[in-house]
């Protein structure tokens, strides 16, 4: 079977080839290159070049491909929700301004990255420069352990879920960080929040995956898929571990309705005030990458994954994917903004019983013995 | 209530102190009172006559002396009462209406900065509109810019 | 936690023009609020002293840019009481047409502010769309789109186009079957209801106490509108109802504003129908001498304007009761305990037009 990491191992291997034969042709005459030769075309090598490949790969689907296209869904999903057309521009040197406008990503992106890196005065330097860095990495680092498919996996960990999750985890410590380094009175008051607010929506967002873990005996995400397509998608029994899976992933990524963190109307932008720049645009976008990712992991925990007829299992991977993307954002521009408290409120006297029930329904599924 | 018998209402109680009452309108009713009585004065119009509301104070700037108009609403009886006060020019002082009215200190504050009426009794008198080491009252007629 | 002062303005996404909201909170409770104004302070009324009655009109237009018409009708109002004169029918009804569509364009503006001030970002651009519609016909009317500059001492400016009539009640039309989907956006969204209804309770004593006036003491329960405490123009021939909710909170503040938009629908639909034919302009003595004051139910609030005039082409004092000024008075009482969170509501359910308040 052809998995990402044979393809990626072929694709090392052939290029290293190359490289190896023009050593080899040199080395007639100098005698260490045969030697590097033999050195490139060695399995370990070839090893790391392939993994290294791999995490290419799926860093270039993950923060390019992906990342315009549900930039550009969201962008113009909202702009019809406002009843106004969106992002039209197809490129800067046309004279007609009407497209589809998918590129205009990559201009703010590229405005972004002019913009001088502007430090305030009393801001602790390294916290303030290191938090966009980390949640940057980390909501990236998610689709390590995420499949598209049986084999388009970068690790196929047996703990998958578990890393997932302690990897989302890693974001509030940043937001605090980031929030508390910046010296502003809005950014501490986001910062705090955003903390808390993650923290306390962490637990019934692990809660609604314990469910599937009892239902699927494991907790490595490809063996969970394989588990739905043997029996139904988890989604069906576990409706409202589903529910309560996505209100606490739109709360986790820091989203309308619960975007208290960075409510504008009253802390400007929260915690990300004084950032400017690309290192704004790394915290925005590490937004848009975490979304995706919450609503890969809806996929996978209870959408059957890449499960589908005809289509290859990558391709139906990504339209259910980007289907639950759309609720999420369609929920994003129709709803108004919560409280804090209100937010505690539904995180802890809410969701926290509903995930507990869901556990409860589950457990007696695995009773029963329908799984 | 008609503005005839507000001021009757009036006059019986402050007799000679209340003076030049006139009617402008059907419901209105225009009086002047002495500097000195206008918290009795004001206190009787809200807890007899039910006036709720103190809409406006202004502060015109006459060549003689300054004068206080205060337009007072009473949202039951659905008349209003334009109190005129006058107060010397080398003493403008009167008595704030804050203790009456809670909303009286805002439109104080404002007729203070504008017309440099001191008000007495005001919880916190201070520039509103204009930064706080200003030193003229742009209102007076004296103040040319 | 310690206490610490925000200063909320005034470059901050929360003021709606330039004041500054220095708000003191303990963790996320607010312990105290003072509103700093000045900031966009022009001395409209030291202008007045030394303009024409005439020109002072385009003045009191730009005392509030979201409802300019309101602001100049008043000032017009009290120079016709000043001069004592009588209006013709026609400009009494014409001037009651375009106040009423200048009061649901400027609540549609509030509405737009309020939206996102709750978070609710879409109602923005609902809430512009159907202003569009409510500003081609003041255009159509006067000419321009803001600062109309439309009514005139002894009337108003123009005559409307004849093909007025149809359009507006087709403008008109459209607004009513818009009410159920702002309906299903904000009453129907638990959200939004959580977020105002119970937040920021003022108390109809602590209200009248205050001098609030306008939406918020209608909040309040109490029914004060001065269209017919005070009636001026024609409002008093007209069938429509004052506007009260019950509840002092921020959901009443809202409702009363909404409510009173489509109340101005019944307004205007039965001026089109009663307008009378005739000449929409007297002419206006020059030298008026005299005090005089009228008070029109603005927007925002009560509007008074009080003219001093000395027999001069300009008046000796004009004075201008701002509505949201003293409506400012009554935001600390309000704040006061509530959370940081609620300010943008409570301060979104005052709408603050800071153009009127500093004058």
């Amino acid at each position: 079977m052809i998995d990402l990491y044979g393809i990626s191992y072929g694709i090392g291997k052939w290029f290293m080839g190359i490289i190896a034969a023009i050593l080899d042709f040199f080395g007639q005459w100098i005698q260490p290159f045969q030697g590097l030769a033999d050195w490139l075309m060695r399995w370990e090598t070839l090893n790391v070049l392939a993994i290294t490949i791999q995490v290419v790969i799926v860093f270039l689907f993950v923060s390019i491909i992906n990342l315009f296209i549900i930039m550009w869904i969201e962008r113009k999903m909202y702009a019809r929700l406002h009843t106004r057309r969106g992002i039209m521009l197809p490129l800067p040197f046309r004279k007609v301004q009407k497209g589809t406008g998918f590129l205009q990503n990559l201009a703010d992106g590229m405005k972004l990255i002019q913009k001088e890196n502007i430090t305030p005065k009393n801001a602790d330097k390294w916290m303030y420069h290191i938090a966009p860095a980390i949640i940057a990495t980390t909501s990236i680092l998610v689709f390590v352990a995420i499949p598209l498919s049986e084999t388009f996996v970068v690790a196929n960990l047996e703990g998958g879920l578990i890393f997932v999750f302690a990897i989302l985890a890693i974001a509030p410590f940043a937001v605090l960080v980031g929030g508390w380094a910046s010296n502003n009175k809005f950014t501490l008051i986001g910062g705090m929040r955003g903390a808390a607010q993650m923290l306390s929506y962490e637990i019934p967002l692990i809660l609604a995956a314990v469910g599937v873990i009892l239902l699927a005996g494991s907790l490595n995400l490809v063996d969970i898929v394989i588990a739905q397509q043997q029996t139904i998608w988890f989604g069906i029994p576990l409706i409202l571990g589903l529910l309560v899976f996505l209100v606490a992933i739109v709360a986790e990524v820091e989203r309308l309705p619960f975007d208290i963190p960075e409510a504008e109307a009253e802390l400007v932008e929260g915690w990300a005030t004084e950032y400017g720049g690309m290192r704004f645009g790394l915290i925005f976008v590490a937004k848009w990458v975490r979304t995706y990712a919450g609503a890969a992991l809806i996929t996978i925990l209870f959408l059957g994954g890449w499960s589908g007829p005809i289509l290859p299992g990558e391709i139906w991977f990504i339209i259910k994917s980007y289907i639950v993307f759309i609720i999420i954002v369609w929920t994003t521009w129709s709803l108004p903004r919560t409280r804090m408290d209100q937010v505690l409120e539904i995180g802890w006297k809410r969701l926290l019983p509903a995930a507990l029930i869901s556990i409860a329904i589950a457990a007696a599924l695995k009773w029963v013995g329908w799984f | 209530m008609k503005g005839t018998e507000v001021a009757q209402a009036v006059k019986e109680k402050f007799k000679d102190l209340v003076s030049n009452v006139s009617f402008p309108r059907d419901r209105v009713v225009r009086l002047y009172v002495p500097r000195e009585s206008i918290l009795p004065f004001c206190k009787f119009l809200r807890d007899e006559l039910s006036c709720e509301h103190l809409s406006l104070v202004t502060a015109v700037d006459w060549p003689e002396n300054f004068e206080c108009v205060y337009h007072i609403t009473s949202y039951l009886e659905e008349y209003m009462v334009e109190l005129h006060v006058k107060i010397p020019k080398d003493d403008p002082k009167v008595d704030s209406l804050s203790p009456v009215w809670k909303g009286a200190d805002f439109a104080e504050w404002e007729a203070y900065d504008m017309m440099g009426i001191t008000f007495v009794g005001h919880p916190d008198l201070r520039r509103i509109l204009l930064p706080e080491d200003y030193l003229y009252y742009p209102l007076r007629k004296d103040f040319k810019g | 936690m310690t206490d610490i002062w925000i200063n909320m303005g005034p470059q901050h996404p929360m003021t709606h023009g330039l004041f500054n909201l220095r708000v003191r909170v303990d963790g996320e409770i607010i312990v105290d609020a003072n509103p700093l104004l000045g900031y966009l302070h022009r001395g409209v009324e030291k202008l007045c002293e030394r303009r024409d009655y005439t020109q002072i009109i385009p003045l009191m237009d730009r005392l509030c840019y979201v409802s300019s018409l309101t602001w100049s009708h008043a000032y017009c109002l009290a120079a016709e009481e000043l001069m004592e004169i009588e209006i013709p029918e026609r400009a009494k009804y014409l001037r009651v047409i375009a106040l009423e569509l200048q009061r649901i364009a400027s609540h549609l503006m509030w509405l737009a502010a309020f939206g996102p001030d709750v978070g609710m970002f879409t109602a923005f651009l609902y809430a512009m769309r159907e202003r569009e519609y409510i500003l081609d016909m003041l255009q159509m009317m006067s000419g321009a789109r803001m600062n109309q500059n439309y009514p005139r001492i002894g009337g108003v400016r123009n005559d409307v186009p004849p093909e007025f009539t149809d359009k507006c009640l087709k403008v008109m039309d459209y607004f009513d079957g818009k009410r159920k989907q702002y309906e299903r956006l904000f009453d129907d969204s638990a959200i939004f209801l959580m977020r105002t209804q119970g937040v920021g309770y003022l108390s109809k004593e602590d209200a009248m106490d205050l001098g609030v006036t306008g939406q918020t003491l209608r909040g309040s329960n109490v029914p004060i509108d001065m269209r017919t405490h005070d009636p001026y123009e024609v409002y008093d021939q007209l069938d429509w109802e004052v506007q009260v909710e019950k509840d002092g909170d921020c959901y009443s503040r809202y409702k009363v504003r909404m409510n009173e938009m489509w109340e101005s629908t019944k307004i205007i639909r039965g001026a089109l129908k009663k307008m009378p034919k005739g000449p929409v302009r007297v002419k206006p003595p020059k030298r008026p001498k005299g005090e005089a004051f009228r008070r029109t139910e603005d927007a925002r609030g009560e509007a008074l304007i009080y003219i001093v005039g000395q027999g001069e082409t300009s008046p000796y004092r004009v004075k201008v009761r701002s509505p949201v000024f003293a409506n400012l008075r009554a935001a600390p009482v309000i704040l006061k305990g509530n959370t940081y969170a609620d300010l943008l509501a409570i301060m979104g359910s005052i709408d603050v037009c800071i153009g009127e308040t500093d004058k």
